[in-house]
């Protein structure tokens, strides 16, 4: 036991990490879901945000489940399958001024949500939409989903004969500004790329393999443990340093890419893969689709625009969030309506 | 049904031909569509308006972009009847392809213009023909050839003007009107028109008995369509997010919204105070609608049967996790595509109960342009009061169709934002349970995501959850919501705008009706009363769920008709759920649905042969 004097850690706002926490997870033991909401929790402790300043949405699925299970001081919707889209865009609308986090699944965004997903993706909504990607539907067992690999197989002995939807390659080309794919394995890469994600501005799409213990964790499985450990082959070292802290930091050996983003904050992207540059979107997508024709499963941050307009941007709205706007802002005067029916007569 | 049909043969016979008729009459333009005669029917429309005779105009056109056959039927009625007239006494026949036809339905005694090089005149000797070489005035007049097509048509407008009537300084006046800012494009049309009546005055010889004759029955009056009418409630009802995808017929409430956003919702920085945004789907755009409410944003969609359709699954989340947001239905004619650019009545029973599970839905029913405007701004009030999507649901006819109207009346309480909790109050009550009911009326209070307090936070869902929004498999915590909900429901009955008692004289038989059949059916009620010298009694209503009145009018009735311009007699059907056994059996259904908007005579027709089997019967 800790002695009764000794206070807890508190981040640069002076929170404890115990204000960051949710509800208890009803997820199975050793799910990737709950070291996803693990490192989420984490990394908005660490970039010292808000839990009131901080919107989680989420679909429908195992995945959606999670949002109840970190952050409970944020506000949170859990919506309808495959709409997390549209319920976060007209959320955002509604108060810009906060920070939006999603948590989809591979079949709430590849299968049902695509519509939905893509369109997102084109209109860079300021958000963080994490894909909890484990290949298979949990909530009614087992069954493939899009994002299963090729060759991959089932408990049950069945083979998946579709090709892979590349959540990541289909966001870089349609349009988002920050993608990456991590490990819900990876602590330390997923915390970075999540922090990172904090502080940029634009639509971030995080893939995260997170292995499924029950249906999809078997020999055979593309989505396992054991499989990722093996072949994850990350493309480059993640190093974040958020804008209020004063470390510097060192990279003994390689070449690194710097991205200022837009609060300050310094994202160093050390390459492991030769003269890979985060800022060229074909040759993140060609390197993306060699990968998959390679059976190599690639992480890291894939591609980072730091200078694009957010949809908020192009819709030029007011500073203050539209949700909240008074009457005398949003009602036109009495005058305003004399005058058009002048018009009419 | 014999007495019905010789009634209306006396009716006819009435009608000398030898006598003037007087602004009251209809003229059918038939044109193509894509051929820029919008404008020119109008300016005719407007100056019939300008004459001071009460007026109306209804487009009746095809779901294509050009090329197809398209008729504007303008009814002037010194009455004051603005819907659609049976039969149209005059025709404008400027297409070809369906002048035959359009001749054909004449009325005997009707009248027919038309381009000379047809030779239509030999068709029927029972019309006045007025043959005018359109072509030749046109050429004459407009040099530049593409233009001719466009510039045709305000040709007629000067013919028929002169035909019946209409003082050329007012078509003037109104052609000014619509190109303010364009004295160029002012100069070709009024050339046009003028040119028109030139001819009409040289060569044509008046032979028919229609005129149009000053009256002074528009003063201060406007004339607008219900969608902009809906978009422009909106605008006052301070609407901050638009999501919507495009569908025939709400197209334009949106534009018309998105426009006077543009206009008057500008900070003098020129910052937007709104967000209209196309979405991928009418999924996206509910779905938008449903995350903006729940952020606190005043939120609506437009849309019409097919996006309704996609929008169940949403509403029902909406109705479920209690966020406001405004739907407008223009409904139009169904099922499936049907008939894109006609009119019905037929979303109602899909809207009451939209969604799978026990879902139902608060709907507003405006009966006029001028409902179009209040009810839209009830609707966003209600939303919030009652924290639940709310429909509006106009259709083709009230929506897409240009109408004569008091002027709108700016409104006259300030915006209802509902049970909203602040920080302040978070503070003082220590937290709050997001769906208890603590005041009775069966709403809980909200926080709006943002509110800078620690209790402020609750987590929405569409899965079962209990009174503090926790997620819930426990049966008794499950039906306490969905008890309140019902109860919320009911609440609602009185929250709504009331029905509206449009004849009460303590007769037997009552009228029910919403929405665009009120203007046939007051009509008819006239043709009743005269024809058959039967007096009957008006509710119409203008909400779901229905107020105790509506109740009460049925009550006190022996039979009451129930008019909608669908097949399956949905307001009738959503009346027998709600009333007691013993009342149902009082209500007759007479139903329109053939994508016309309904008009009088055929509900007068419907109400004889009902009337006369019933006396029968007995």
């Amino acid at each position: 036991m800790a002695t009764a004097s000794a206070t807890p850690k508190v981040n640069h706002i002076g929170l404890p990490i115990l204000d960051y926490r949710g509800g208890k997870s009803t997820l199975c033991a050793g799910c990737g879901h709950n070291a996803i909401s693990e490192r989420i929790i984490d990394a908005f402790f660490e970039m010292g945000v808000e839990p009131e300043r901080v919107m989680k949405l989420s679909g429908i699925g195992c995945s959606s489940k999670s949002p109840a299970y970190f952050m409970s001081r944020s506000f949170s919707f859990n919506s309808v399958h495959g709409r997390m889209p549209a319920i976060s865009t007209g959320a955002i609308l509604g108060n810009h001024t906060m920070r939006a986090i999603g948590v989809s699944g591979d079949g709430d965004t590849a299968s049902i949500g695509m519509g939905q997903f893509v369109h997102l993706l084109r209109r860079n909504l300021p958000m963080i939409y994490i894909i909890e990607n484990n290949g298979v539907y949990g909530l009614t067992k087992g069954q493939f989903s899009a994002t299963a690999d090729l060759g991959s197989r089932l408990k049950t002995g069945v083979v998946n004969e579709l090709p892979p939807i590349d959540t990541c390659a289909l966001a870089i080309q349609l349009g988002a500004t920050f993608v990456g794919r991590s490990f819900s394995g990876d602590k330390k890469q997923l915390l970075s790329m999540l922090k990172a994600a904090i502080a940029h501005k634009g639509t971030v799409l995080l893939d995260v393999i997170s292995p499924c213990v029950t249906f999809n964790d078997h020999e055979g499985s593309t989505k396992s443990y054991k499989f990722m450990q093996e072949n994850d082959e990350p493309i480059n070292e993640i190093g974040f340093v958020a804008s209020f802290d004063e470390i510097e930091v060192d990279y003994s050996s390689g070449e690194v890419y710097e991205v200022e983003m837009h609060d300050g904050s310094n994202l160093r992207l050390r390459k492991l893969l030769e003269d890979y540059d985060p800022t060229d979107k074909a040759n993140a997508v060609r390197t993306l689709m060699e990968a998959q024709d390679n059976d190599e499963i690639l992480t890291g941050v894939f591609y980072i625009n730091t200078e694009k307009p957010t949809f908020i941007d192009q819709l030029n709205l007011v500073d203050e969030p539209l949700g909240t706007l008074p009457e005398s802002v949003t009602r036109p005067p009495r005058q305003a309506l004399d005058v058009l029916m002048a018009a009419l007569q | 049904m014999a007495t019905g049909d010789l009634a209306l043969g006396q009716l006819e016979s009435e009608v000398s031909v030898r006598q003037h008729v007087i602004n009251d009459f209809s003229i059918n333009v038939a044109t193509v569509n894509g051929s820029g005669s919008q404008s020119a029917n109008s300016v005719l429309l407007k100056s019939i308006f300008g004459m001071g005779v009460p007026v109306s105009g209804k487009n009746l056109f095809p779901s294509n972009i050009a090329g197809q056959p398209t008729w504007f039927i303008i009814r002037a009625s010194k009455d004051g009847y603005v819907a659609r007239k049976h039969e149209a006494e005059i025709l404008v026949a400027m297409n070809p392809e369906t002048a035959r036809e359009d001749i054909a339905a004449l009325p005997a005694g009707g009248v027919a213009i038309h381009e000379e090089t047809l030779k239509l005149d030999q068709a029927r000797d029972d019309l006045f023909f007025y043959p005018v070489p359109f072509d030749k005035i046109t050429a004459a007049i407009c040099p530049e050839a593409k233009l001719r097509k466009l510039v045709k048509n305000m040709v007629y407008v000067g013919v028929a003007a002169q035909l019946l009537r209409i003082d050329l300084s007012i078509v003037e006046a109104g052609l000014r009107r619509q190109f303010a800012k364009k004295q160029k494009v002012f100069d070709l049309n009024f050339g046009a028109v003028k040119a028109g009546f030139e001819y009409a005055q040289e060569n044509l010889t008046k032979r028919d008995p229609y005129f149009i004759e000053k009256m002074n029955e528009t003063a201060g009056k406007i004339i607008i369509d219900g969608n902009a009418a809906c978009g422009m409630g909106a605008v006052f009802a301070g609407v901050t997010v638009v999501a919507w995808y495009p569908i025939t017929p709400s197209t334009s409430v949106v534009e018309a919204t998105t426009d006077l956003l543009k206009k008057l919702r500008v900070t003098p920085e020129g910052k937007a105070t709104f967000a209209v945004i196309q979405a991928e789907d009418e999924l996206a755009s509910i779905g938008m609608v449903m995350g903006a409410g729940w952020a606190g944003a005043r939120a609506m969609t437009a849309t019409s049967g097919p996006g309704i359709s996609l929008m169940a699954e949403f509403s029902g989340l909406g109705y479920y996790a209690e966020i406001p947001g405004v739907i407008f239905d223009v409904q139009r004619t169904g099922p499936s595509t049907g008939m894109p650019t006609r009119t019905q009545q037929s979303d109602l029973l899909s809207v009451a109960f939209l969604s799978h599970g026990d879902t139902k839905h608060i709907i507003l029913l405006p009966g006029s342009v001028k409902e179009c405007f209040e009810l839209s701004i009830a609707a966003f009030d209600l939303a919030e009061r009652m924290q639940t999507p709310v429909f509006v649901l106009s259709d083709l006819d009230l929506g897409m169709n240009n109408w004569m109207s008091e002027p709108f009346e700016y409104p006259a309480k300030p915006l209802d934002r509902g049970k909203v909790l602040t920080a302040a109050d978070l503070e003082r009550l220590g937290g709050f349970a997001r769906y208890r009911d603590v005041d009775g009326d069966a709403v809980g209070w909200r926080t709006l995501a943002g509110t800078p307090h620690p209790k402020a936070a609750y987590f929405t869902r569409g899965s079962g959850h209990n009174d503090a929004a926790g997620y819930t498999e426990k049966p008794d915590e499950y039906q306490a919501v969905m008890e309140r909900l019902a109860l919320k429901f009911e609440k609602a009955r009185e929250l709504v705008p009331a029905p509206v008692v449009e004849r009460n004289q303590g007769a037997k038989i009552g009228f029910l009706a919403f929405g665009s059949t009120n203007c046939a059916l007051t009509e008819s009620l006239d043709q009743i009363a005269k024809r058959y010298n039967v007096q009957a009694d008006y509710l119409r209503i203008r909400a779901y769920p229905f107020a105790q009145a509506i109740h009460d009018f049925v009550a006190a009735h022996e039979r009451v008709y129930v008019v909608e311009q669908n097949r399956d007699a949905q307001l009738a059907s959503l009346l027998k759920l709600d009333l007691p056994a013993n009342q149902v059996t009082k209500l007759r259904s007479i139903l329109h649905y053939n994508g016309l908007p309904v008009d009088a005579e055929s509900i007068t027709r419907e109400f004889a042969v009902h009337e006369f089997s019933h006396q029968e019967g007995l």
